[in-house]
């Protein structure tokens, strides 16, 4: 595959700055050695390893980037992070990436998780804690598998570790009004 | 000592025996919780990949809260403390962040209450305290701690052990008299959430997990997060049917662990609710 790169450099203007604004890191730093990748335990699974992710980041390839899988399989241990020689926090400018995916409507790499995401968002806000039983089930029916984890769901019961019901904080209010405020606060940016 | 205690969702259904058995060895070496009157959940992993305020924000109650308690705040859930941790930081030296904070919330944040994780603070113990209090040391019992990630990672932000080969809970497992084993896994990834949204990715790494602890001959693993608990108790079987191998490794939290050491009655612990029974660890303690 051939890439033009002075194109895109061209078409992806302000992209890197935005990534930048958003995590606080220098992805320009990054000089690929690639400590991140060995040590980051989703990488097998990923099209495009916290390495090549920084290479493309470094190239202005968004929409390699943002609509990539690893994004979202990267699961925020942070040991990326933690062993970057040049002090990038990778997993951080990873957690900015997701942002900027869901806010383009680039969500079909891995919709699970995003899905995940919103099913628990939505329990807090209802209920000001999360209930998990309602997340676990409430995420089953919407990825069509609703006998997923059945057993360890009866197990959990039958041990007295699932909670039937939610229960509802006095300040469930405030929960909501903070998830009001952000939304606006973030449109209006 | 007294604390404010904040338990997270997952300690009041899901990891119950880790909420009852730290309540009960907190009373027995007399570390006082008291619990934050109507905390809300942290946002956890989905907050923080969603929004970057709100993931400041939803803790950032929960610090005003217990900073009007005037108490520090005891946080057993890796994920909780590493979350109100990240919070704590922004807020204390982001001002655009804590500006929008209260913009939203609606109160201005003081620091008051400073984050320890659980660990952390019964590990704070003289330990020649905590040796007084074991009645029934774990004589002969191999143990491997699993530390997993937010407890110790990023550094910038736990920052209380080594974020590769951390020895708070080792050094209390062998304070009860268990052999704290040296092995390789304490802080790789059980794949957290992933359970659920894409479990093939936590079978593949606990997989692993229980591999290294197998192969260091642990008789139990020992953990410190609701969610790594559950992912490495509970997932067994599906492990066992994908990769085809017979794991029986039974889970424990450190606090049910050090509650056996005192004394206190294993049913008062939880340890009638795992997955793998842990009957055969009850034993080692004499």
């Amino acid at each position: 595959m051939h890439i033009n790169l002075t194109a895109v450099a061209k078409a992806n203007a302000g992209f890197l700055e935005r990534v930048k604004a958003a995590s606080g890191q220098d992805v320009a730093q990054c000089y690929q050695c690639g400590k991140c990748t060995a040590g980051c335990p989703v990488g097998y699974a990923m099209d495009e390893p916290p390495t090549r992710i920084m290479r493309l980041l470094q190239l202005s390839l968004k929409d390699e980037v943002l609509n990539s899988n690893a994004i979202w399989l990267c699961s925020t241990c942070a040991t990326c992070t933690t062993r970057c020689p040049k002090d990038i926090d990778i997993a951080g400018v990873m957690d900015s990436l997701r942002i900027m995916a869901k806010r383009e409507g680039r969500i079909k790499a891995v919709r699970s998780i995003d899905l995940f995401n919103d099913v628990f968002l939505g329990s807090v806000r209802k209920y000001g804690r999360v209930h998990e039983l309602g997340v676990g089930m409430g995420h089953n029916l919407r990825t069509y598998k609703p006998f997923k984890d059945a057993d360890i769901g009866t197990g959990l019961m039958l041990k007295g570790r699932m909670k039937l019901l939610p229960s509802k904080i006095k300040g469930q209010g405030e929960i909501a009004r903070i998830f009001n405020e952000v939304r606006k606060l973030e449109e209006a940016e | 000592m007294k604390y404010a205690y904040y338990p997270g969702c997952s300690l009041h259904a899901t990891a119950r025996e880790y909420d009852q058995s730290t309540r009960e060895v907190c009373s027995a070496l007399g570390i006082e919780l008291i619990e934050i009157p109507d905390w809300s959940c942290c946002g956890a992993t989905s907050a923080h990949s969603t929004s970057h305020l709100l993931s400041v924000a939803l803790p950032a109650r929960n610090l005003t809260l217990a900073g009007k308690m005037g108490l520090d705040i005891a946080v057993p859930c890796a994920a909780c403390y590493q979350r109100l941790r990240y919070a704590q930081i922004e807020l204390d030296q982001n001002e655009g962040v804590r500006e929008k904070v209260a913009a939203v919330t609606g109160t201005v944040y003081e620091n008051k209450a400073d984050v320890k994780s659980l660990l952390e603070v019964v590990a704070s113990l003289d330990p020649e305290y905590l040796k007084s209090k074991i009645v029934r040391p774990l004589d002969g019992l191999k143990a491997v701690c699993y530390y997993g990630c937010l407890l110790v990672r990023p550094p910038r932000v736990t920052g209380f052990d080594d974020p590769e080969d951390p020895q708070t809970m080792d050094n209390l497992m062998r304070a009860c008299g268990a052999e704290a084993l040296d092995w390789g896994y304490k802080t790789e990834c059980c794949g957290a959430s992933m359970g659920i949204s894409n479990e093939a990715i936590t079978l593949k790494l606990v997989r692993d997990i229980l591999q290294v602890a197998e192969k260091a001959g642990a008789d139990c693993l020992v953990a410190a997060c609701p969610l790594c608990q559950s992912n490495l108790d509970s997932r067994q079987t599906h492990i066992n049917r994908a990769f085809g191998t017979g794991f029986k490794m039974p889970v424990l939290y450190f606090t049910q662990l050090i509650g056996l050491a005192l004394g206190i009655e294993p049913a008062r612990l939880g340890l009638k609710s795992h997955f793998v029974a842990t009957a055969g660890i009850v034993k080692f303690a004499t």
